[in-house]
């Protein structure tokens, strides 16, 4: 702050305690008397007439100790200007000091459980505890309270993995996300609709819940050509890029014809974010035990 | 001076009471106008794009700031949940602020790249439909509008005029960008951008 600026404010801010200071002692002084007298101030409105009385003694000297606080605080605490005050006091260090002492009371049992192996951690009622909150706040949102899912967003307590259930998994996919994309038509973007109703078909037969066996068996095809390259000749899906298992009974996005067939036409797009940037790895490590205590 | 020639003179009564009200707004706000740490930018902070600027428009519509504030304070139960706390460079190029004072909702100060677009755009559908036990409105318009891309050009050149640093190649091509886009495009184009220049949480 240049000193101009500095003074400026030094200069209003002392001027206005100061003017508050004089202006109280320049109405007392006109005052007569001490005390409450019968004295008025000699106008009459409406036969409503005004007492000349001072302010309370108490009221006044309130006002008085006011000024006197003020100048105290501006001694201590950043008030004039560049005057930074005599106790140091910013907004960013009462944080920091709000911080580090957290960390001094929780950092050792973070830094403990940060250190145990998922497995082991997951076993920890106490961390457990942690966890759960943890999950509440941050995975919640997409994933359910009870980290059941929905359409969408995978349901964690199920023991069907997108991108697989491992600790080592789990923690990949907290510390740096997931992008889930399945492209629409798959590897065959030039898929007529007559071929789109034969791979719904093909796919539902592997719960064999097909509507049109002929179909079914002409959408063997169709799969080899356009959904096998993610999701395998078998169907049953591929970690590594968290291709989905299409033999089992978890959907993703929908089970019935309607819901897959929009799925394969339009495909589907979503991400689950990096936790990196918004937890500590010890924060992360205590949700990916808990995340494996919801299966294990 | 005696009282009476105050409250008899209506001209020095009024310039009076200006000088008495004005002091905080001279000593605390006046000088923050030619402070260099409240205008200059933060490293790294572009302006909105044309298409972002028009989803802050749209989120100025709806009223997402009466319910929702755009500042984290320095407090740690606020930087543990939000992310690192606001800091007035960040805001250099937002003209008005929307900083709110008021949250029914969360802080959404640093929401951007919390969660996907395909949450973002479930959520302002339908809110129940991802969070239960959620109060916020439903905002199924957003779905079937195009923003009005007529406009976009002039509310950027406006703001260039103002000091937001817009190159005319940008104003150029900004209707042609918004063009044919729904409005939720444009709401979550601008959410997903929402704090990230600062990236570090603590």
């Amino acid at each position: 702050m240049s000193t101009f600026w500095s003074i400026w404010i030094s200069v209003i801010t002392l001027g206005t305690v100061f003017g508050c200071w004089w202006l109280l002692w320049a109405t007392r002084k006109s005052q007569t008397s001490d005390t409450e007298t019968d004295r008025t101030m000699g106008h009459s409105f409406d036969g409503i007439e005004e007492y000349d009385n001072p302010l309370p003694k108490w009221w006044f000297y309130l006002f008085l100790a006011t000024c006197i606080f003020s100048l105290g605080y501006l001694a201590l605490y950043p008030g004039l200007g560049s005057f930074k005050g005599l106790l140091g006091w910013t907004s960013t260090n009462q944080w920091e000091a709000e911080v580090a002492e957290a960390e001094e009371k929780y950092g050792p049992i973070y830094a403990q459980y940060g250190q145990t192996p998922v497995p082991e951690l997951a076993e920890n009622s106490d961390a457990m505890k942690i966890g759960q909150r943890l999950f509440a706040n941050n995975c919640a949102v997409c994933h359910g309270s009870a980290a059941r899912g929905q359409v969408g967003f995978p349901n964690l307590t199920d023991d069907d993995w997108l991108y697989g259930g491992t600790p080592e998994a789990i923690l990949s996919t907290l510390h740096n996300g997931r992008m889930g994309a399945m492209p629409a038509m798959g590897t065959m973007p030039n898929m007529t609709s007559e071929q789109v109703d034969q791979v719904v078909n093909y796919v539902l037969s592997f719960s064999g819940r097909e509507k049109d066996a002929e179909a079914a068996k002409a959408g063997e095809q169709v799969f080899a050509q356009a959904c096998v390259a993610c999701h395998g000749a078998d169907g049953k899906g591929n970690q590594a890029l968290g291709a989905p298992n299409l033999t089992d009974n978890t959907w993703l996005y929908g089970s019935t014809y309607e819901w897959i067939k929009e799925t394969v036409v339009n495909g589907r797009q979503n991400m689950m974010p990096a936790q990196d940037r918004l937890l500590s790895d010890d924060q992360i490590q205590i949700l990916a035990a808990y995340v494996y205590s919801l299966s294990n | 001076m005696k009282h009476e020639i105050v409250e008899k003179n209506l001209g020095l009564m009024i310039v009076l009471i200006v000088l008495v009200i004005s002091g905080g707004f001279l000593a605390e706000i006046v000088p923050l106008f030619f402070q260099k740490s409240v205008n200059e930018p933060v490293e790294g902070l572009e302006p909105l794009s044309a298409v972002e600027l028009e989803g802050r428009d749209i989120y100025i519509r709806e009223g997402c700031h009466v319910c929702h504030t755009q500042q984290i304070r320095p407090f740690r139960a606020e930087t543990e949940r939000y992310g690192h706390y606001s800091v007035a460079g960040e805001f250099v190029y937002d003209r008005p602020f929307l900083w709110g004072s008021k949250r029914t909702g969360p802080d959404l100060a640093r929401v951007g790249g919390r969660y996907s677009d395909a949450w973002q755009r479930q959520h302002l559908y339908n809110p129940r439909s991802v969070v239960p036990e959620s109060n916020m409105p439903a905002f199924p318009w957003l779905f079937e509008d195009k923003v009005d891309h007529t406009k976009t050009a002039a509310k950027m050149e406006t703001l260039q005029t103002l000091g937001v640093p817009y190159t005319d190649e940008q104003i150029a091509e900004a209707s042609a960008q918004v063009e044919g886009k729904f409005e939720i495009e444009a709401l979550v184009a601008y959410l997903q951008q929402l704090g990230t220049v600062i990236s570090e949480t603590r």
